[in-house]
């Protein structure tokens, strides 16, 4: 025990006097376990051991804003776009020049500060018994009137709920996303509550009749080895969203290096690692997401059920500004 | 000088300066909060708020107070009272078992009572197949709501009043109920008009400690979707991105919480007089028949409601599903918290005693103004607390970096928050007022005139601490560090963000899963947390039985 303290006191020193590049330390608000394995192979392939900090990333965020200069973390990497916006706006990301990550994902999913590596959908999940699925195929539909009562969606201040107001605001402007805002929160069958996969069950089980999630869960719950999460989503169906206007809304997860990191080189090998086929594949097949660089063959026979789609286009960058605006639109509309 | 005739050593100034600076320090997180009110800001977070969400988030956090201090003091005192004052089958084992619940984290209480009673869970589906009904073919309360958190706050934290409540019950009532009975009135009448009047500070206080809990707690309001004021905080911090409008927000609620404070304090001050030592209890009244009965369902329930039926549904899951990554992994998690919660618990005592003996020989009213102050952090939520200290500790940090690299050569990197003493300084600020509480009660039992009956019998300073002083305070200090030990067990954002690079803690590996909306597999490591807790709560509740 005495030798335990002594080390985890002194753990700040030995990382920062270790010899630049053969660690790496990660702050991290990615919360799946199976990446342990993707950080396995990349300390394998490189031999740069991963030091982690996983935590929620607005007070990740405020931590590297104290460290200031002497800040130990190279790379923060999250599972959305507006807080790598945050990030970016608070002047913590260095640039990162890469022909490697330049090559592989395309412009619209990257800045010149930060990096998507892998994309999730907003899908839209209706009971196939109460709801016919021409009345849920675009996220203005779930505003129609029609719906009443039939609408379950978690909490408006969720950043996956935040993003998508973001990507409205940009496509349809404040007003129209506003009066949207309102039309849902008139359809609610209950006060917003629980997470996405709490919303794909309550569909299934008739507690209301169309629900907003994340693709990742939906796929998640197809792959389950419980018999009740098979028949859940054997009871729902999943529309893509807004195929015949500006596409599914997507939210990425994504990093990028620190402005003071200390182990520069490290840092931009790991962002390029993101981005190889074994990182890319790994994305799809341990966190059913999709792959962001192109051309990646993924097998995961959820996301192969899940089909292809047309996803938003519009600059990751530009969409995730908007957050705030959301909230607050989403708060005069009263979504809790 | 004029005071040394009443202790048995001159008033070490020393020490009362030694524990003002302590408390200085524990303050100054809570300060930094606090002074976020005079920096300004453009106010147009708050008017938006105002307008928009902020009248229903008082509303609800003021039915969040009411809810849960009735039921945290209706459950405590009613089973302490029973457990200290009457004789019914069972009582042995409630007397310690109704401790349990306390280290059940509200959060993990939250996951579980969800999982059993929404509509997609077996209470609700196994109605609708029984029955054949539909969504819209009956009613059945939910358990996400105000009054569901309102419950759950209340089976976890009714606890604090159980304990000083018993405590009160048997010190002071025991002898003073007997004589109540004695001149004729009946148990409910004595209960009524001394047991409940004489404890009334101790539920007092066990009621202010439970509502800053629940003030403080963002991990089961939010799963709750609940809106509270502390949900205010973080939405105006995380959503609308405006930190000045958060800190601000933690200041108004350090307000009121301050006013509670006072309260409790001027509640508590017009009672000293009636501390004393211990008396020996008074006869148990029996309960027979219905009435038994009524006493055993009555402790049956919370204990039930906190603890057996969580736990049984727990390890349900845990069977079920589970942790895959349960295993050698897990001892090193369990190792972190217990280290975590040890080292904190151990200083937490320390400060506590300096702090007490700090507030009791000074001349002035200063430190004892200064305990309070520090109290403060016991209603801050973790991760503001993590702010309020990351904010004051990393510039100390770089200068320490700055003169170590002047001194040695090299710079060392962030000594403090690279490793846990961070953390632990954050876990002092948030919990101190637990472990402080409980210290100065049991230093209220030695009373000025046992010190001046030592010393008139020829007994040192060293001597009457060692003699007299400990021997009375022994088992506060006991409950003083399990209390912060079980605890810290439980804490959960600070120690997310403040902890050092690859060290994950029970808690930590529970919300990891917990976020990624795999609750069966979390209950894995909300079992080891409160198999974890359970050890310093038995130890407790064998201090209570005994006492």
């Amino acid at each position: 025990m005495h030798k335990t303290l002594i080390a985890a006191l002194l753990a700040g020193a030995s990382l920062a006097a270790s010899a630049a590049d053969t660690e790496l330390n990660l702050y991290s608000a990615r919360h799946y376990q199976t990446d342990d394995a993707l950080y396995r192979n990349f300390e394998k392939a490189t031999g740069i051991k991963i030091n982690r900090i996983e935590a929620q990333e607005d007070a990740l965020l405020e931590r590297i804003r104290n460290e200031g200069a002497s800040s130990p973390a190279d790379v923060f990497i999250t599972v959305d776009a507006t807080r790598l916006a945050k990030a970016d706006e608070l002047g913590l990301f260095a640039p990162v020049k890469s022909a490697v990550l330049e090559s592989r994902i395309p412009a619209h999913l990257r800045t010149a500060d930060w990096f998507a590596f892998s994309t999730r959908a907003r899908v839209i999940v209706y009971n196939k018994i109460a709801i016919q699925g021409a009345d849920v195929q675009t996220y203005e539909q779930l505003a129609d009137p029609k719906l009443r009562k039939q609408v379950c969606v978690r909490s408006g201040m969720h950043p996956y709920n935040l993003s998508l107001g973001a990507a409205m605001i940009a496509h349809e402007g404040e007003a129209k996303t506003e009066a949207w805002a309102r039309g849902l929160v008139a359809n609610f069958a209950r006060a917003p509550k629980g997470g996405d996969t709490d919303q794909i069950k309550a569909v299934a089980a008739g507690e209301c009749g169309v629900a907003l999630a994340n693709s990742y869960y939906v796929a998640r719950m197809m792959r389950s080895t419980q018999a009740d999460d098979r028949r859940a989503i054997e009871a729902v169906g999943v529309v893509w969203p807004n195929q015949q206007s500006w596409g599914t809304h997507i939210n990425v997860s994504g990093g990028g290096m620190l402005k003071h990191a200390p182990h520069k080189e490290a840092a931009v090998k790991f962002l390029e690692y993101l981005a190889s086929d074994e990182a890319q594949i790994h994305f799809a097949d341990g966190n059913n997401e999709w792959p962001t660089v192109t051309g990646v063959k993924v097998r995961n026979p959820a996301l192969e059920r899940l089909g292809p789609f047309k996803a938003d286009t519009l600059e990751i960058g530009r969409t995730s500004r908007g957050a705030a605006a959301a909230q607050r639109i989403f708060d005069r509309a009263g979504w809790r | 000088m004029s005071r040394a005739s009443r202790l048995p050593f001159s008033v070490p100034h020393g020490l009362t300066a030694a524990g003002s600076l302590c408390a200085l320090i524990l303050a100054l997180p809570i300060a930094v909060v606090a002074g976020s009110v005079f920096v300004g800001g453009t106010g147009e977070t708050w008017a938006h708020l105002l307008a928009t969400v902020l009248p229903e988030f008082l509303a609800n956090t003021g039915w969040l107070v009411l809810g849960t201090g009735l039921g945290v003091a209706a459950i405590g005192v009613s089973c302490a009272w029973l457990t200290a004052m009457t004789e019914f089958p069972g009582r042995r084992v409630f007397e310690w078992a109704l401790v349990l619940p306390m280290a059940f984290p509200a959060y993990v209480l939250a996951y579980v009572y969800t999982d059993l009673l929404q509509f997609v869970g077996p209470v609700q589906s196994g109605l609708r197949a029984f029955f054949g009904w539909t969504r819209a073919d009956y009613w059945f309360p939910d358990v996400r709501s105000v009054g569901g958190a309102c419950a759950m706050f209340s089976l976890v934290l009714y606890p604090y009043v159980y304990l000083l409540a018993r405590t009160a019950f048997l010190a002071r009532a025991g002898s003073l109920a007997e004589a109540a009975r004695a001149a004729g009135l009946g148990p409910w009448q004595t209960f009524r008009r001394v047991s409940l009047p004489l404890a009334r500070p101790a539920v007092v206080a066990g009621v202010g400690l439970a509502l800053m809990e629940a003030l403080a707690d963002f991990g089961t309001v939010s799963y709750f979707a609940v809106q509270t004021f502390t949900t205010g905080i973080f939405r105006a911090w995380f959503s609308l991105g405006d930190r000045l409008a958060a800190a601000q927000l933690a200041a108004a609620l350090l307000a009121c919480v301050a006013l509670i404070l006072v309260l409790e304090q001027r509640s508590r001050g017009r009672a000293r007089h009636a501390a004393g030592p211990r008396a020996r209890p008074g006869e148990r009244a029996p309960l027979r028949g219905l009435r038994a009965l009524a006493a055993w369902l009555t402790c049956l329930v919370p204990l039930t409601g906190g603890f057996l039926l969580p736990g049984a549904l727990l390890l349900r899951m845990a069977f079920r599903e589970g942790d895959a990554q349960f295993g050698p992994r897990y001892l090193e998690l369990m190792r972190n918290s217990v280290v975590l919660a040890a080292v904190t618990a151990v200083c937490a005592v320390l400060l506590a005693v300096l702090l007490a003996y700090a507030a009791r020989l000074a001349q002035s009213r200063l430190p004892r103004l200064l305990n309070r102050l520090v109290g403060l952090g016991y209603a801050l939520p973790g991760s503001v607390i993590a702010v309020g200290v990351l904010i004051p500790v990393t510039q100390l940090d770089h200068a320490l970096a700055a003169a170590l690299g002047a001194l040695t050569g090299h710079t060392p990197g962030l000594l403090l928050t690279g490793g846990i003493s961070a953390l632990v300084y954050a876990y002092l600020v948030r919990y101190l007022t637990v472990a402080l509480g409980s210290v100065e009660s049991g230093l209220a039992r030695v009373t000025p005139s046992m010190d001046e009956a030592a010393r008139s019998l020829g007994c040192s300073q060293g001597a009457t601490l060692a003699r007299v002083h400990w021997p009375l305070l022994r088992g506060s200090l006991l409950t003083a560090g399990l209390l912060v030990f079980v605890d810290v067990m439980k804490e959960l954002p600070a120690t997310l963000v403040m902890r050092p690079f690859n060290f994950d803690t029970l808690a930590t590996q529970a919300y990891t899963l917990a976020s990624d909306e795999r609750l069966a597999e979390a209950a894995t490591a909300s079992l080891a947390i409160v198999a974890a807790g359970l050890l310093p709560v038995i130890l407790l509740s064998r201090r209570i039985s005994r006492s």
